[in-house]
């Protein structure tokens, strides 16, 4: 049964906003950090491909923050560049950033790094999309939709060179392997929903995060069983992005990102 | 009500007829499938549109275009254009004159059946041959990709299929 904003009751919209706030910021913030890979990608095909994704991504975080703004929350510019690190709702790994150095100066990024963390993000994002187009919120069941056939080519691209890296050289191989570990220390969180998992249940919002995990961790077990790798078993967070608790990375994310918003909140952009 | 004064939906679609692509000035928004709905009372015209990809920065430019141009219609007080999401836009929607008009960019027009694993193809737009290889599924904007034809020679630009399979 979908159920529209006017007949939603306190309980019931703070849940929906909840779930909203968790998938708005983690587009928002993963594209952000897709942003600082630009001209630095490894070649000039994959800054077209990686910028492309980037782009998508952030119009998906648009999506949900404009489905906030309709349900009272505030405006689009200001949910993405107003709120403070702790009011943030995102996953930690979505904050971390994209190795040494800083994209201005001499950035030493990882490119394993950004394949590993693209591809197992975009395969959760992939999972979360499929249940959300069954979402009892009409409104975010139809941006779901329209997502995911966006996702397919995110999706296609990450796993290839997923794929292609972890069928290479040595040298590949062991940065992947090195990727995949750190890339899993922050994963605890992905599928947490915080304390809200009661709520998005009462109010059929989402399937519960457990089934999730198990269809991304059976997803991935089917690629990486031919690449010869362990299969990567999500752990419980030692942090928990969406109960607010972040590193420094986001700090300095934020404080990047929102320079100019800061200015001059009242400019629309 | 005075004759003289009803705006008419043949209007209103031609006008739409004119405004193009910014960045494709051989399709229009009619052409590309982008107009869900249309309504007009007395002298207030509501325009429904569909996104072709979400993060496409020119669907502001895209709605001011359209905004001016309905304006211009005689009769036409107020106009208002917004975006929706469902339908959500499928490749499906460019009409037969927009897939010439893409040709004539030289883009190829999307492809009308894709495999399981996602692969599709294409013939080249310039010389129609068969023999071309896909350089990037991703291009100059969200909703084209970049090949390559070895026949003619000439790298050339696909729209991405959008599909409810996907």
């Amino acid at each position: 049964m979908s159920t529209n904003a006017v007949e939603m009751t306190p309980a019931h919209k703070e849940a929906l906003a909840e779930l909203l706030f968790q998938l708005a910021d983690d587009d928002f913030l993963l594209s952000y950090r897709g942003s600082e890979w630009l001209g630095l990608a490894p070649h000039i095909e994959e800054d077209v491909a990686s910028s492309s994704i980037s782009q998508d991504t952030m119009g998906h975080a648009k999506m949900y923050y404009g489905l906030l703004e309709e349900l009272g929350y505030g405006k689009i510019d200001d949910l993405a560049h107003g709120r403070s690190a702790k009011e943030r709702k995102n996953s930690i790994l979505v904050e971390r950033e994209n190795g040494a150095g800083y994209y201005m100066e001499t950035p030493r990024y990882d490119w394993a790094y950004a394949v590993v963390r693209n591809y197992f993000y975009t395969l959760a994002k992939k999972v979360k999309i499929d249940s959300l187009k069954k979402t009892t919120y009409q409104p975010l069941a139809e941006v779901a939709t329209k997502v995911s056939m966006e996702l397919f080519y995110h999706h296609l691209h990450w796993r290839t060179w997923f794929t292609q890296l972890l069928s290479s050289s040595d040298e590949a191989k062991e940065r992947m392997n090195k990727a995949i570990d750190g890339v899993m220390a922050d994963f605890g969180d992905v599928f947490s929903y915080g304390n809200a998992s009661q709520s998005f249940k009462e109010f059929a919002l989402i399937e519960d995060a457990t089934v999730l995990k198990q269809r991304w961790e059976a997803a991935l077990k089917e690629v990486v069983k031919a690449l010869h790798i362990e299969s990567p078993i999500i752990q419980q967070p030692d942090r928990n992005g969406r109960l607010g608790e972040h590193t420094e990375e986001l700090d300095r994310a934020l404080s990047t990102l929102s320079e100019v918003y800061r200015l001059n909140p009242a400019v629309p952009w | 009500m005075d004759q003289s004064t009803l705006v008419a939906e043949k209007d209103i679609m031609e006008a739409l007829e004119l405004v193009q692509d910014p960045e494709i000035s051989t399709v229009s928004v009619v052409d590309l499938g982008m107009i869900e709905d249309v309504e007009i009372h007395d002298s207030h015209v509501s325009i429904t549109m569909l996104p072709t990809f979400l993060g496409c920065p020119a669907l502001e430019i895209i709605k001011k275009n359209v905004v001016e141009q309905i304006e211009s219609v005689a009769g036409v007080k107020a106009v208002e254009v917004s975006f929706k999401t469902s339908p959500p836009w499928t490749s499906d929607r460019i009409t037969e004159k927009g897939q010439q008009g893409l040709k004539a960019f030289g883009i190829a027009p999307p492809p009308k059946h894709f495999t399981e694993d996602g692969s599709w193809h294409v013939d080249c737009p310039y010389c129609g041959s068969t023999y071309v290889t896909l350089d990037n599924i991703f291009g100059p904007t969200a909703c084209r990709s970049i090949l390559y034809c070895k026949s003619c020679k000439n790298p050339f630009e696909a729209m991405k299929p959008i599909s409810n399979l996907m």
